[in-house]
């Protein structure tokens, strides 16, 4: 191998690149769990939810971006109806009845996505236009794809950072997220505003599954993998911030990246021993709201 | 009769049956009533297996209609525990099959670590139990038993064979990629040995944690150290990405990719263009050219709607097993050491080709050498024939 600064250069690209994608999962997580106090173990469910829409909708309406602007809506709204039947009896219980609650959640998902289209593994197809593939190396290629990714997720990054500071909505999702019983008694709707950030999240774990179906394979049970990456880049990056999130998604994508660059008999363990190294100097995350 | 009449009564008469069958040293239900036999599946019907249990199991059920309902002349009842692929859980499901439910026969896994779980119980109970897909070696090398008999493959059978394939194309200098779990290295070590025994160097071995899916790095890597090839394992949802993402990288048609066929089963659909050019090596392909195989695509599909696979013939050989070691004790499940010498001497008629059991109760069958072409699996010849396991380690 040449150890050339090309090879790096291209291994941080990769990095950066996952911790775009995990970033996309993980802010959905960290509002619903950071603003609503719930450990919403469904939330690689809906991840899975998006990616088998994906698969459904680009194959019923032959274009992979109109299917991801048919399926986000749709699945925001089939949030929102969980969310008044199932979630809203869940806001002011114990953490283990919210488990048990989403853990169940997963399942019944789970059984749903296998009645609906089976057990077999699907593949999205890349869309025509972003096909292509940048030659970097003689030998080495980077997908155009994976920088199309790269910037849907800056734009949502963005577009998520401009809500949370300079809307009403995200003044009330900060504050919510340092006092949430002070914001009750000051008389905001937290009825409605948590009806908004777990329509939101959902959004985002749904658009997360859409956007990364075609690098992904579609398959049940895809969702709990992503889970527990995206529990650990919430947790690094401290509960609640979009911000932390963003800033732990670089860090793990990174971290897991050169982990198997450099240590690859340890490659899976460089990630959990970066969050407890995080949590030992910080122990509420990087970024915790309070 | 010689002329006397008696009436018997009811006791008398299945004494004398029995007495009959035993002086005429006949399994016992050989007069009277139909013999029964109760097989447990015990198969991944949940989670990343869910699929193969289930084209196992109807690959099986398939194989018992076209025999009537019966396997061997026996009324068959059966019992279902979803293993979950999840070793943890295998001796709890064993023991309710063995012990609680009282099986005859046990049909099961999916997943070698919950095979490896299994198999001291029922050696230890002498249950008659057929492995219809998990390859771990050791159960029929250390682990291998009377009473245990595998349809299916043991890890080094289809992977051996690919060393020389792989070096006969040409490439000496090969970079070899898995997830780091029993399967994945028995396999890596079958293709090493027969590939450095041919004069084949291993550029480097890249070990995954299961089920880690995110290769990025990994392809960067093997696209700076430019190897003559690739020889990757991966099964299901992982192998997709797989194949995806090295295309994706630029790696396909600059590097070869090798693997067992397992890395092209049920994907070819998903992957589309990237699967292009994969050659692998296996026991089975769909694409085989014999009557029984297309009858048995034909049947699967009408059936049950979807399309058949390696592991739903590897059920269907398990009945077929099953049904040839009982019809030679008439169905009588309890006749042990002629069922099980019944069963080690059945010729197997299966769409992958006639096969018979080794000593060690493992196939001895043709691998085939295949490659992805228009989509679809395409068989360039036989990698090996007649591929029996070394079976190290078993005294049978």
């Amino acid at each position: 191998m040449d150890a050339d600064y090309t090879y790096y250069l291209i291994q941080a690209m990769n990095g950066i690149q996952y911790g775009f994608l995990l970033f996309l999962v993980a802010s959905g997580l960290t509002l619903i769990f950071g603003i609503m106090g719930i450990v919403n173990l469904a939330h690689g469910a809906f991840y899975m939810v998006g990616a088998y829409l994906a698969f459904w909708l680009a194959g019923a309406t032959g274009n992979f971006f109109l299917g991801v602007a048919i399926g986000v809506p749709i699945s925001v709204l089939l949030g929102l109806l969980l969310e008044r039947l199932g979630f809203v009896h869940l806001y002011h219980r114990d953490h283990l009845l919210q488990v048990l609650f989403t853990f169940g959640m997963i399942l019944v998902i789970g059984e749903l996505i296998t009645i609906l289209w089976g057990d077999d593994v699907h593949g999205v197809d890349v869309p025509a236009v972003l096909a292509g593939s940048i030659p970097l190396t003689d030998t080495q290629a980077y997908p155009v794809y994976r920088l199309f990714i790269s910037a849907a997720c800056i734009a949502t990054a963005l577009g998520l950072l401009a809500l949370i500071r300079y809307t009403r909505l995200g003044m009330m999702i900060r504050a919510s997220a340092s006092n949430r019983e002070m914001v009750e008694l000051m008389g905001v709707d937290v009825n409605r505003l948590f009806m908004a950030v777990f329509g939101l999240g959902v959004g985002l774990a749904v658009f997360a599954g859409m956007i990364a179906a075609p690098v992904n394979s579609v398959y049940p049970t895809m969702g709990d993998d992503i889970l527990i990456m995206s529990f650990v880049v919430v947790v690094v990056g401290g509960v609640g911030s979009i911000q932390g999130a963003f800033w732990g998604a670089m860090l793990i994508g990174l971290a897991d990246t050169f982990g198997a660059v450099f240590v690859p008999e340890a490659a899976g363990v460089v990630v959990y021993a970066l969050m407890a190294l995080v949590l030992v100097w910080r122990p509420s995350g990087l970024f915790a709201p309070r | 009769m010689s002329g006397i009449r008696f009436t018997p009564s009811r006791r008398a008469v299945l004494g004398g049956a029995a007495a009959a069958a035993t002086m005429a040293g006949l399994p016992r239900f050989a007069i009277g009533s139909t013999p029964r036999v109760k097989v447990g599946f015990m198969l991944p019907y949940s989670g990343t297996y869910a699929k193969l249990g289930n084209n196992i199991t109807d690959g099986f059920m398939l194989r018992m209609a076209e025999l009537g309902g019966t396997l061997g002349g026996a009324e068959v009842e059966f019992v279902r525990v979803d293993d979950e692929s999840a070793p943890p859980k295998a001796v709890d499901n064993v023991t309710e099959l063995v012990l609680k439910e009282e099986v005859d026969v046990v049909v099961g896994t999916v997943h070698s670590g919950v095979v490896q779980a299994m198999a001291p119980i029922v050696r230890e109970e002498g249950t008659l139990t057929i492995v219809p897909n998990a390859g771990a070696n050791r159960i029929t090398r250390e682990l291998c038993a009377p009473n245990i008999f595998r349809t299916s493959f043991s890890n080094w059978q289809p992977n051996y064979p690919c060393g020389d394939v792989v070096l006969k194309d040409g490439h000496r200098n090969v970079a070899l990629i898995t997830w780091n779990y029993a399967a994945g290295l028995e396999m890596m070590e079958a293709f090493k040995e027969s590939f450095t025994a041919g004069g084949g160097t291993v550029a480097k071995e890249f070990l995954l944690d299961f089920p880690r899916d995110e290769f990025q790095a990994y392809l960067t890597e093997i696209a700076a150290m430019k190897p003559d090839a690739v020889f990757a394992f991966f099964s299901g949802g992982g192998a997709l990405k797989f194949i995806k993402d090295y295309a994706a990288a630029g790696l396909h048609g600059q590097i070869p990719l090798y693997g067992p066929g397992f890395l092209t089963e049920g994907v070819l659909g998903g992957a589309g263009d990237a699967a292009e050019g994969i050659k692998t090596t296996l026991h089975y392909s769909v694409a085989l050219d014999n009557p029984l195989n297309m009858k048995f695509r034909e049947d699967f599909q009408a059936n049950t709607g979807r399309e058949s696979d390696v592991f739903a013939v590897q059920g269907y050989d398990t009945a077929t097993l099953l049904a040839k070691g009982l019809e030679a004790v008439q169905g009588d499940i309890s006749a042990k050491s002629d069922l099980f010498a019944a069963m080690e001497a059945a010729e197997i008629e299966s769409p992958r080709g006639t096969f018979r059991m080794s000593k060690a109760h493992n196939p001895i069958q043709d691998i085939y050498l295949r490659e992805v072409r228009n989509g679809q699996d395409h068989i360039l010849g036989v990698a090996a024939e007649d591929v029996e396991d070394p079976a190290t380690g078993c005294a049978l």
